[in-house]
C-alpha cells in the first residue's frame, strides 16, 4: 500500500467520481444513462457542494454531452464524461472529431450491450460499435483497476506527444455496481503525478485560429496518417506512465496481463473484469495437472501486438473469450484482431473463439472451465464452427 | 470465502443491507463484494441481493449460485422464490417471521440451521417504520457472526446520518432476539 | 504555406489545426467564374444591396460610394444582379 493511502469499501461506480475529483477535472458534461448514472449523478453532487471546482455541464443528450466536451477541451480544460451503450451510439460522429482534433478528454465507459432486444446489462457491443474511433481505449478488472486507470487516463491523454482522448472501459453493473475494497491515494500523490494541464493549442480570441477546418482530398490521407502513428506510438508513453504509477502506488499494469502462463500450453484470453473470474477457474484446471494460463487484454487501442505475441510464446492454442458479436462476421471482434497479430507469423498457435455473457448473460468460473474442456475436444485446424456462442440454447 | 444472498422485495431495502455488510467487513480489513441484482429497480418486484467477504481479494463477478447463507427480508416470497432451494448442505437460512421455529420448519420444511426473529414488530417498536432491512442485520450476525455489530456503526452513519442510532438499536434488539437452531437432518 | 498536394504526414499540424486565422483567402475563388457584374453607375444609387448580399464577399465599395466586383474572389454567381433595386447591374460573360 502506497504511504498515506486509504483503505475503503464504496461502490466502484462512486470510486471512479472519486478519480475524477482528485484528478481535478476542470469540465464534465455527461447524460445519465444505465449502468453509467451513479457516477455522473455523484460528481454532479461533488460539484453542487463545492467539493470539485469544476464546471458541469447539463445537456440534453450524449451527443451535446460530447459536443460539449470538445468545447471545453478545446478551450483547455481538463475534461471528463461518462456514457453507456446507447449513449455512446448517440456519440458516435462526435467521437471521431474529439479524438481528430486531438483533444484529450476522458471518459468512463461502463459497458452495456447495445439495443435491440432492449437490454440494460453488461456486454462489450458498445465499445465495439466504437472500435475504429481513433480514441486510446483500456480494460479494467476491477474496483481498484476502475480507480487507478481513471486517474492514469488524464496523464495519457493529456501527454504532449499523445494528446488523445481516452477512454476506460468497465463492465457495467457487474463491475460498476459492486461495493468492494479499494485504496485510495491522498491527494498529494495524485498532484504530484498529474500536474495541471497545460493545453498546446487551445480557443482563445486573443489567438484565433482554426480547430476542425475541412481536409480535400489531397491532404485527408496525410491527417489520418498522422493520426495513426501517434496513436501506435503513444504505446511507449503509455507504458511510461503506468510505470510511474506502478513506483508511486506498487501496482503495476501490462498491456497484456499473464496469469499462470508459466508452461501454458492452452491459454484462455478475456478483456475486462471476466479475466478474474477465468483466472479461478484456471487456478482450479492446474490443480487438476491441465497447462491453462490466462492472458488479459487490458490496452485494446493501440492494439498491443508485440506484448501479445511475446505473451502467447509456446502455447498451442488460443481460446478467445468475446463479449461482443460480429453479426454476420466470420470473427468477434478480439479474435478477429488477436488472428490478424499472428497471422503473418510463421509460427502461431491455434484460436478458437467463444463469445459469452452477451446482454447481462452470467458467467462463472464454471463456464470456463466448460469453455476449455469444449476447445480441446475441437480439431483447430478446422473447427466445427467459426466461433461458438457459448450457452445459446437449441 | 462466505456467500450470502439476500431475498426481498424492491423497496425493502436489501440492496442497502449487503452494502453496510461489505462496508462493515472491509472496515474491519476484510474484502468483500456488495452487489444487487441488476436490473430496472422495480417496488414491490421480488429482487435479489448478494454478498460476498473473504481474506483476500475476490476475483468473482456472478450471482451468488450456492449461497452458504440465505436472508429473507420477507416470508411472503418463501413460496416464490424457493429461496433455500441451492444453499449448501451446512447453510443457515435468516427469516424474519413473527412465528416460532418449529412452526417455520413444519410450515416451510427447511431442513437447514434456522434463525428466526420477528422483524417487523421490532422494526415498528423502534424505528417507527416496517423496515426491516437494518433489524434483520442482527439477526444475520446472531446466526452467523460475520462481522462484529459494531462494525455496521460507521456504514450506518454514513448511510442514514441522524437516523444511523436508531437502525442500530434495532439492529441491536435483533440480535438479542433472534432465536437460532441447528440443522435438522 | 507549403501547397497541400506537397505536405506530407510528418507536416500537419496537431490535430489538423491551422494557426493563421483568414487562410481562406489564400484560396481565390475568382477562377470558378464563367461571368461577372457590370454595374451601370448612372443608375446605381449606391444603396449597398449589392454589398450586403454578397455571399463571398467580393464586392468592394470604391472611393465614391459607388460598387465593383473583387477579381479575386468574385464567383459570378449573379446574386447581386438579381437583388440589385433598381437593374444598374448585369452579368457578362467571361471572355474566352
Amino acid at each position: 500500500m502506497a504511504e498515506h493511502a486509504k483503505r475503503l469499501g464504496m461502490e466502484v461506480s462512486i470510486a471512479v467520481s472519486h478519480a475524477v475529483q482528485m484528478a481535478r477535472a476542470e469540465a464534465i458534461a455527461a447524460y445519465p444513462i444505465t449502468p453509467q448514472t451513479h457516477i455522473v449523478e455523484h460528481l454532479s453532487s461533488l460539484v453542487a457542494n463545492g467539493d470539485l471546482e469544476a464546471e458541469f455541464i447539463n445537456v440534453e443528450s450524449e451527443h451535446s454531452a460530447l459536443s460539449a466536451c470538445v468545447g471545453t477541451s478545446a478551450a483547455g480544460a481538463r475534461t471528463f464524461t461518462a456514457t453507456s451503450s446507447q449513449g455512446l451510439a448517440l456519440m458516435h460522429e462526435i467521437l471521431f472529431i474529439a479524438s481528430a482534433l486531438r483533444l484529450p478528454i476522458v471518459m468512463a465507459v461502463a459497458n452495456r450491450a447495445l439495443s435491440g432486444p432492449l437490454s440494460i446489462w453488461n456486454d462489450h457491443s458498445d465499445i465495439m460499435a466504437a472500435r475504429d474511433i481513433g480514441w486510446i481505449q483500456v480494460f479494467v478488472e476491477n474496483g481498484q483497476e476502475a480507480f487507478d486507470h481513471t486517474v492514469m487516463a488524464f496523464k495519457m491523454a493529456e501527454n504532449s506527444q499523445v494528446l488523445i482522448p481516452t477512454m476506460v472501459n468497465m463492465d457495467g453493473f457487474i463491475l460498476t455496481h459492486v461495493v468492494e475494497a479499494l485504496e485510495i491515494p491522498e491527494q498529494a500523490l495524485i498532484d504530484r503525478f498529474l500536474p495541471p494541464y497545460v493545453p498546446r493549442h487551445q480557443l482563445d480570441p486573443k489567438r484565433p485560429m482554426t480547430m476542425g477546418a475541412f481536409a480535400m482530398p489531397e491532404i485527408y490521407l496525410e491527417v489520418k496518417m498522422k493520426h495513426q502513428v501517434t496513436l501506435m506510438n503513444s504505446y511507449d508513453r503509455i507504458l511510461a506512465i503506468w510505470e510511474e504509477w506502478g513506483r508511486l502506488t506498487g501496482r503495476h499494469y501490462q498491456p497484456v496481463e499473464r496469469f499462470r502462463t508459466e508452461g501454458a500450453k492452452i491459454l484462455l484470453l478475456t478483456m475486462g473484469c471476466l479475466g478474474e473470474v477465468a483466472a479461478v477457474a484456471v487456478e482450479e484446471l492446474r490443480e487438476q495437472g491441465l497447462p491453462v494460463g490466462l492472458l488479459s487484454l487490458r490496452l485494446w487501442r493501440p492494439f498491443p501486438f508485440a506484448a501479445l505475441r511475446e505473451a502467447v510464446n509456446g502455447a498451442e492454442l488460443v481460446i478467445v473469450c468475446d463479449r461482443a458479436l460480429s453479426l454476420g462476421g466470420g470473427a468477434p471482434p478480439v479474435l478477429a484482431e488477436v488472428r490478424s497479430a499472428f497471422y503473418s507469423l510463421a509460427s502461431r498457435p491455434a484460436m478458437l473463439g467463444y463469445i459469452i455473457g452477451l446482454g447481462g448473460r452470467d458467467v462463472s468460473p464454471e463456464d470456463f472451465k466448460e469453455i476449455v474442456a469444449r476447445a480441446q475436444k475441437e480439431n483447430p485446424e478446422a473447427p466445427s464452427q467459426e466461433f461458438f456462442l457459448y450457452g445459446v440454447r437449441g | 470465502m462466505l456467500e450470502i444472498r439476500f431475498h426481498g422485495r424492491g423497496g425493502q431495502g436489501a440492496v442497502t443491507s449487503v452494502e453496510l455488510l461489505a462496508l462493515a467487513a472491509i472496515n474491519e480489513g476484510k474484502f468483500a463484494q456488495g452487489f444487487p441484482s441488476f436490473g430496472p429497480e422495480r417496488r414491490g418486484a421480488p429482487v435479489l441481493a448478494f454478498l460476498r467477504i473473504n481474506d483476500h481479494h475476490i476475483r468473482l463477478r456472478c450471482k451468488v449460485a450456492h449461497p452458504d447463507v440465505i436472508l429473507i427480508l420477507d416470508p411472503s416470497l418463501i413460496r416464490i422464490q424457493k429461496p433455500a432451494m441451492d444453499l449448501k448442505a451446512g447453510g443457515v437460512i435468516v427469516l424474519n417471521s413473527p412465528k416460532s421455529i418449529s412452526e417455520v420448519r413444519r410450515e416451510y420444511g427447511f431442513k437447514h440451521t434456522l434463525a428466526v426473529v420477528d422483524a417487523n414488530t421490532i422494526a415498528r417498536e423502534v424505528l417507527g417504520v416496517p423496515i426491516t432491512n437494518t433489524t434483520m442485520l442482527g439477526a444475520l450476525i446472531k446466526a452467523t457472526g460475520v462481522v462484529a455489530v459494531e462494525s455496521l456503526e460507521h456504514p450506518l452513519k454514513e448511510r442514514f446520518g441522524p437516523l444511523a442510532a436508531k437502525n442500530l438499536a434495532a439492529c441491536k434488539a435483533a440480535y438479542e432476539k433472534t432465536q437460532v437452531e441447528e440443522a435438522r437432518p | 504555406m507549403k501547397p497541400l498536394e506537397q505536405t506530407t504526414w510528418q507536416e500537419i499540424e496537431l490535430g489538423g489545426l491551422l494557426r493563421e486565422p483568414g487562410s481562406a483567402r489564400a484560396y481565390k475563388t475568382g477562377d470558378w467564374r464563367s461571368q461577372h457584374p457590370v454595374w451601370t453607375k448612372s443608375r446605381c444609387i449606391r444603396c449597398g444591396v449589392c454589398w450586403t448580399v454578397c455571399p463571398e464577399p467580393a464586392i468592394i465599395q470604391e472611393p465614391g460610394g459607388y460598387f465593383d466586383m473583387d477579381p479575386d474572389y468574385c464567383k459570378g454567381c449573379g446574386i447581386c444582379a438579381r437583388e440589385c433595386v433598381t437593374g444598374c447591374i448585369t452579368m457578362v460573360p467571361e471572355e474566352e
